[in-house]
């Protein structure tokens, strides 16, 4: 179990190009729908704790499917998992970085998986979305738009977001006690 | 004292660097380049190129380039083991607290009320992929790039494996940017 944690999050490491939400079909794939560690429920909130604490977004969740499945050790070979092949591709890179970077081959690969790879993001939006009351969909857009189109900070959007969720327990906390 | 200093500039970096990825590229450049002075601006952006070519986290792919430049493989090591650091015991806190309390009513809500956040937050950053705001797209550049895209995204839908995806647009693109023109 241990050590399908750390192969699970090795391969992910490994193939999330261009990092952070690159990774989240992957995440789906593997650790939702093939191991069945968490759910669509812990999914999303995953992502919403993975924002709100410092450091890459890929180590982070690493930390929570870990930790959710096996406790600290688990969430510590979670994490190993997903540094070393980044790790280990860098150390290499860094030896014979001045040949790869100029070779048309290389270039030519990733000039084509960078699409892919946005593809990839896109992907599991639709089915985040479907499950979303109108409302609340509506409410994304404004985000999305606020996010690309504004140059808005995501920080102060989630801060924004977890004042009016405390405002809104407490609305209706005080409505169920006059009930 | 290199590996000292190393220690303790990306325990900084991995602290503050919140919205992980492109968000913690200013707080490096200002740690490395200006504050420390290891690299020059050229042999950052080289570093960011890197980056985005190799998989993983641009942090931690930072911390192991910058940390193996300025003090070989112990540097690489001390330097990447730093930037982990708070992730790994602030969102063990974190999740430790969130997985007894969720069943909370007040941390229910508040979930509720930030997750349309993180959905258009996920849009945004593939929107801003697609065409970014400023500076060349180097995403799409020409209609294969909207053909491949349409390819995984329909790939997606079918529930073809993601990896197996990657690994076919690489090919394709030697195949469509290097092979071709050279016929």
């Amino acid at each position: 179990m241990l050590l399908q944690l750390f192969t699970t999050f090795f391969k992910i490491g490994l193939f999330s190009f261009g990092g952070g939400f690159a990774m989240i079909p992957l995440i789906q794939r593997e650790v939702i729908e093939k191991h069945k560690w968490i759910d669509d429920k812990d999914f999303v909130d995953m992502l919403v704790l993975a924002q709100s604490t410092p450091g890459p977004i890929a180590v982070n969740t690493a930390v929570f499917v870990g930790y959710k499945t096996r406790g600290v050790v688990g969430a510590i070979a979670t994490t190993l998992g997903t540094v070393l092949p980044s790790f280990i591709v860098i150390l290499l890179l860094a030896l014979f970085f001045a040949e790869v970077r100029d070779n048309r081959y290389v270039d030519a690969a990733f000039r084509a998986m960078r699409p892919a790879v946005v593809a990839l993001i896109v992907a599991p939006l639709m089915g985040l979305v479907k499950g979303m009351k109108w409302y609340l969909a509506a409410l994304a857009a404004v985000v999305a738009m606020a996010v690309w189109y504004l140059g808005v900070s995501p920080m102060y959007l989630i801060g924004a977001g977890v004042v009016i969720g405390v405002v809104l327990a407490v609305v209706n906390g005080r409505k169920g006690a006059k009930r | 004292m290199i590996y000292l200093q190393l220690f303790l500039s990306y325990l900084k970096i991995g602290f503050f660097g919140f919205g992980g990825g492109y968000a913690m590229l200013s707080l490096i450049q200002n740690e490395i380049v200006e504050q420390r002075g290891w690299l020059t601006a050229t042999q950052f952006a080289d570093i960011v190129a890197v980056s985005q070519i190799t998989p993983g986290p641009i942090a931690i792919n930072s911390a192991t380039y910058i940390g193996y430049t300025v003090a070989g493989f112990g540097g690489s090591v001390i330097a990447t083991f730093a930037v982990c650091l708070p992730s790994l015991t602030l969102m063990l806190l974190l999740t430790r607290f969130f997985l007894r309390h969720r069943e909370n009513r007040y941390i229910q809500t508040v979930v509720k009320a930030v997750t349309p956040i993180v959905v258009g937050m996920i849009a945004s950053a593939a929107l801003l992929l697609m065409f970014p705001r400023s500076g060349v797209n180097d995403n799409f550049t020409d209609v294969w790039s909207w053909l491949l895209f349409g390819a995984v995204l329909y790939g997606s839908y079918r529930k073809v494996n993601p990896i197996l995806m990657i690994i076919l647009s690489a090919v394709a693109g030697v195949a469509i940017y290097a092979i071709i023109p050279m016929a």
